[in-house]
């Protein structure tokens, strides 16, 4: 049985029960137990959490773990702990693993393994298509027995267009949302970039912005069609954006995210061919940052993951073109949240803590993201007021692949708890 | 940034006997301008080279082929010489195979200038002589080589420089010591 | 003389002042090209490394006769697949001959950018001498050269690029150096061969040859690598040459005096006609003269600065 905690003197931010003021949190078998201001109770261990907010731990709705497969690129057990170093006490982990998550047995390895070594909690995405193949559909109804939260092909779109329509009307039936990396794989054409004036100069080929729009769009006309929930992983156009806000006008069960990457970097950032800069979809040009940016101020993004993407430094330090797409992100998600999107008013503190916590837990069907009676106590504490400078070498993932390396930064988590056991404390 | 001026040696009329001195002994010691060539050293050398021309045909009243070397790429100092400026061409209008060679320089100082000439003019062919004329020798050679024709001799310390300046690149005819810049 | 840098990686990245000294060095290197000797000591004892990770015949032959020509010892490593297939990273092959003491590194490479890392992790000079689509910073050196020495200048020239742009990295180094150095720029392709904001890199569209050549002082024909027709990026090779072979008919277009280049290899009867590569307007072989020139200009600054700094 866990300790009883108290966490005092916070400010707390739980959008879940619009609390946004200073209050105190008890925690007792591993469960909130009370939230309020001047508590008066008996704790095994208090902490001190004066100037920090204190908010429900993050949820990450679109992390690799790459374990099965590629452990060489990280670990369940060093993914999440890089997630609680980040604050962040829940993940779904996508499932381009070898083998993929396209089989009930992989989901129950995931979970046991995820009990056993794992940081915080940790919620399989099974694959749409077996094999991830984009050809047959995968066992929905027995993977989401075993624990699956959604379905993805992620890192891959499924391009055949009638899969995708028998897979929505499937998937309903399941209550299951389809998580789909949109990109037209023809349009693409093997670009390793945004493909605008930064990939002209650079000599890069490029990769349309037309190549995630126009699968958004024909996966909305499939949503409207099945009736299904469709969610938009990792969006990154001024494109995307514009149909998501026609298809919530018009009531459709479709939602989406966006990376922290993706309204702070642009195409413009890529320098010096660093392959730290390189992920799927791109960094896109300036006028996609600002409608990303709307989009987040605007309510049209339905919440915020990481697409935390760790690789080696072999497939990273190399040419570009032969790089491997994808950066981390777990450990930097509040920091460039809070000090990109917060601090520049883009949206509030409140709100931010929103689409980190209670939003994403909707979108897959979790009961996470609250500091409610009763809840789990899934804790995070963040200090939003000293600067520090990333620095990818004090980082807990495997991964070195940021493109926040050295930049300064607010919001540094402090505290991590995950089912009332402190999982994480800043040194 | 220009040097501090010590003393003028000669002036432009000094400069001027010196010449044509050294003319009548190249006609002298060659007997005539049978398959004579100048060869003047970029940059001041060049212009000393087109002086004694015109004063070999004053004389002889028959032009003397004239031609330039720059001598950048044969220095012996490549290792750690930076190259401060743009190396100008090398114009050798004629063969030098079977011709007697005048190499023409300003300053005789420790002979390197005069070596590295002689070995691009070899590359260029196999000339019957080479002989070396300079406006000043100032000794303190380092390579055993001699000038055949020299205008003056002027005895300094390493720690200055004898500066020939001619009217085509420096407005007037002199010869002068300063302080050493470095 | 303005030159700073231990590496030649791009154009973009050169100063107006640095490629000026790059072409006044390069005429005394032509000079040596002329004599029956055409070698000077000013490499001697130096080793440069011909580094190729993509066939390349013209431009290693121009690099190497370069380097013998100042005397340098070379040594070629060609690499016909990339260092992941190899199982090497490039790095580490590069730390390899770094540690056997090598002055400059003339590297070609496939993937854009190549040079510019390879630069950050070595103390030899890197050369740029073509890197996927990015720059071919001597090529548009040797053609600046070729252009100053028929036009005698090149500010307030009209220069216009006929061809392949997107896949180019001659049209991109030739894009910044002839602005540099006061040019105006056109290029002219199908909208299929030509990049997403071309246009912000300050050179004005053509689609239509005719209209491009109008008033053109220099006319720069790209190869068109006939392979890209695969790639639906034009339908025929026919219908290419159709609109867009520079022909002597077409070329009456351009100004009296205009020259024409051609970075090679010509398909001959598909960008350009045999009539144009082989007529008065040609300058072609001199752009291959002068490349060796240009090549031993840089090989030399480069030393120089090397040096300077220890």
């Amino acid at each position: 049985m866990s300790k009883s905690i108290l966490i005092q003197g916070g400010h707390v931010v739980d959008p879940a029960n619009q609390i946004d003021g200073p209050a105190d949190v008890f925690i007792e078998n591993g469960k909130i137990a009370k939230v309020g201001k001047g508590l008066k109770v008996k704790a095994d261990q208090t902490i001190d959490a004066k100037g920090k907010i204190v908010t429900p731990g993050l949820v990450d709705i679109h992390v690799h773990l790459r374990e099965p497969g590629f452990e060489y690129k990280e670990t369940i057990a060093t993914g999440t702990l890089a997630a609680v170093a980040g604050g962040v006490t829940s993940v779904a982990c996508m499932p381009n693993t070898n083998p993929p998550i396209d089989d009930q047995a992989i989901v129950h390895f995931i979970k046991s393994k995820a009990e056993k070594e794992g940081h915080c909690h940790v919620f399989p995405v099974g694959c749409i298509s077996k094999q991830r193949a984009g050809e047959e559909m995968s066992e929905m109804g027995e993977l989401k027995k075993a624990g699956a939260v959604a379905l993805s092909d992620d890192g891959a779109p499924i391009m055949n267009a009638e899969l995708m329509r028998r897979v929505m009307e499937y998937a309903k039936m399941h209550d299951l949302v389809v998580i789909d990396h949109c990109e037209d794989m023809h349009l693409s054409n093997n670009g390793v970039m945004n493909e605008g004036e930064a990939s002209t100069v650079m000599g890069l080929r490029g990769i349309p912005a037309a190549s995630e729009t126009v699968m958004v769009a024909r996966n909305i006309v499939l949503a409207e069609m099945t009736g299904a929930k469709f969610h938009v992983a990792h969006m990154s156009t001024a494109g995307s954006v514009e149909l998501v806000r026609q298809a919530k006008k018009k009531g459709l069960n479709v939602t989406c995210e966006t990376a922290p990457h993706y309204w702070s970097l642009s195409d413009k950032s890529i320098k010096n061919y660093n392959a730290n800069f390189k992920m799927n979809p791109p960094l896109r040009s300036d006028e996609d940052v600002a409608a990303i940016r709307k989009a987040l101020k605007e309510g049209i993004v339905d919440c915020i993951a990481t697409d935390h993407a760790p690789h080696s430094s072999t497939e990273k330090q190399c040419e570009f073109d032969e790089a491997a797409f994808g950066i981390v992100g777990l450990e930097t998600l509040f920091p460039v949240t809070y000090s990109h999107l917060v601090e520049p008013g883009v949206v509030s503190l409140s709100r931010a803590i929103e689409l980190l916590t209670v939003a994403p837990s909707k979108i897959v069907g979790l009961n996470k993201g609250t500091l409610s009676e009763g809840a789990d106590a899934d804790v995070a504490i963040f200090d939003i007021t000293s600067e520090k400078k990333v620095d990818v070498n004090e980082f807990k993932t495997k991964g070195r692949n940021s493109p926040f390396n050295g930049w300064n930064l607010k919001g540094w988590p402090v505290t991590t708890i995950v089912s009332g056991v402190v999982k994480y404390q800043a040194e | 940034m220009t040097p501090k001026v010590k003393a003028t040696v000669m002036e432009a009329r000094d400069v001027d006997r010196a010449l044509t001195r050294i003319a009548h002994e190249i006609l002298e010691r060659n007997k005539g301008l049978q398959d004579l060539v100048l060869i003047g050293i970029k940059s001041r050398g060049e212009v000393l080279a087109e002086r004694l021309a015109a004063k070999i045909k004053g004389i002889e009243g028959t032009a003397v082929p004239c031609g330039a070397l720059d001598i950048t790429f044969y220095r012996d100092d490549q290792d750690t010489h930076t190259p401060d400026k743009i190396p100008q061409q090398t114009e050798l209008p004629f063969d030098v195979t079977n011709k007697k060679v005048i190499l023409v320089d300003d300053v005789l100082f420790t002979g390197r200038s005069a070596r590295a000439a002689i070995d691009e003019i070899i590359d260029f062919g196999r000339p019957t002589a080479i002989q070396l004329a300079v406006l000043v020798d100032r000794g303190h050679r380092e390579f055993p080589i001699h000038a055949d024709y020299v205008g003056k001799n002027i005895p300094s310390s390493s720690k200055e420089e004898v500066l020939v300046r001619v009217k085509e690149r420096d407005e007037k005819d002199e010869v002068v010591i300063a302080e050493s810049e470095k | 003389m303005s030159w700073k840098s231990k590496d030649l990686l791009t154009i973009q990245d050169l100063s107006t002042a640095e490629i000026q000294t790059i072409l006044d060095t390069a005429a005394s290197f032509k000079e040596v090209s002329t004599r029956s000797v055409k070698k000077v000591p000013a490499l001697r004892g130096r080793t440069v490394v011909l580094f190729f990770h993509e066939p390349s015949t013209r431009t290693r032959i121009s690099f190497e006769l370069a380097a013998k020509r100042m005397s340098a010892d070379i040594l070629t490593v060609q690499a016909a697949s990339s260092s992941l297939v190899k199982g090497e990273t490039l790095i580490d092959t590069l730390k390899t001959l770094d540690s056997m003491t090598i002055d400059a590194i003339v590297v070609r490479h496939k993937c854009s950018g190549v040079p510019l890392m390879l630069a950050n992790a070595t103390n030899a000079s890197v050369i740029n001498a073509g890197d996927g689509a990015h720059e071919h910073p001597t090529q548009a050196l040797l053609d600046l050269y070729t252009i100053n020495e028929h036009k005698g200048k090149i500010a307030g020239l009209t220069v216009t690029i006929i061809g392949d742009v997107t896949h180019s990295r001659v049209a991109r180094s030739n894009i910044h150096g002839l602005q540099k150095m006061g040019a105006k720029v056109r290029v002219c392709a199908p909208p299929t061969l030509l990049p997403a904001g071309i246009e912000k890199m300050g050179v004005t569209v053509f689609h239509d040859l005719d209209k491009a050549l109008e008033g053109t002082d220099v006319v720069y024909v790209l190869r068109l690598q006939l392979e890209r027709q695969k790639k639906n990026l034009f339908p025929t090779i026919r219908e290419y040459s159709m609109l867009y072979s520079v022909t002597s008919e077409r070329l009456k277009r351009a100004k009296k005096d205009a020259i024409v280049m051609h970075p090679g290899p010509m398909n001959r009867g598909v960008e350009i006609s045999s009539g144009v590569a082989d007529g008065p307007a040609s300058v072609i072989d001199d752009q291959v003269t002068n490349g060796v020139a240009v090549r031993m200009a840089v090989l030399y600054l480069l030393k120089g600065e090397k040096e300077g700094e220890k």
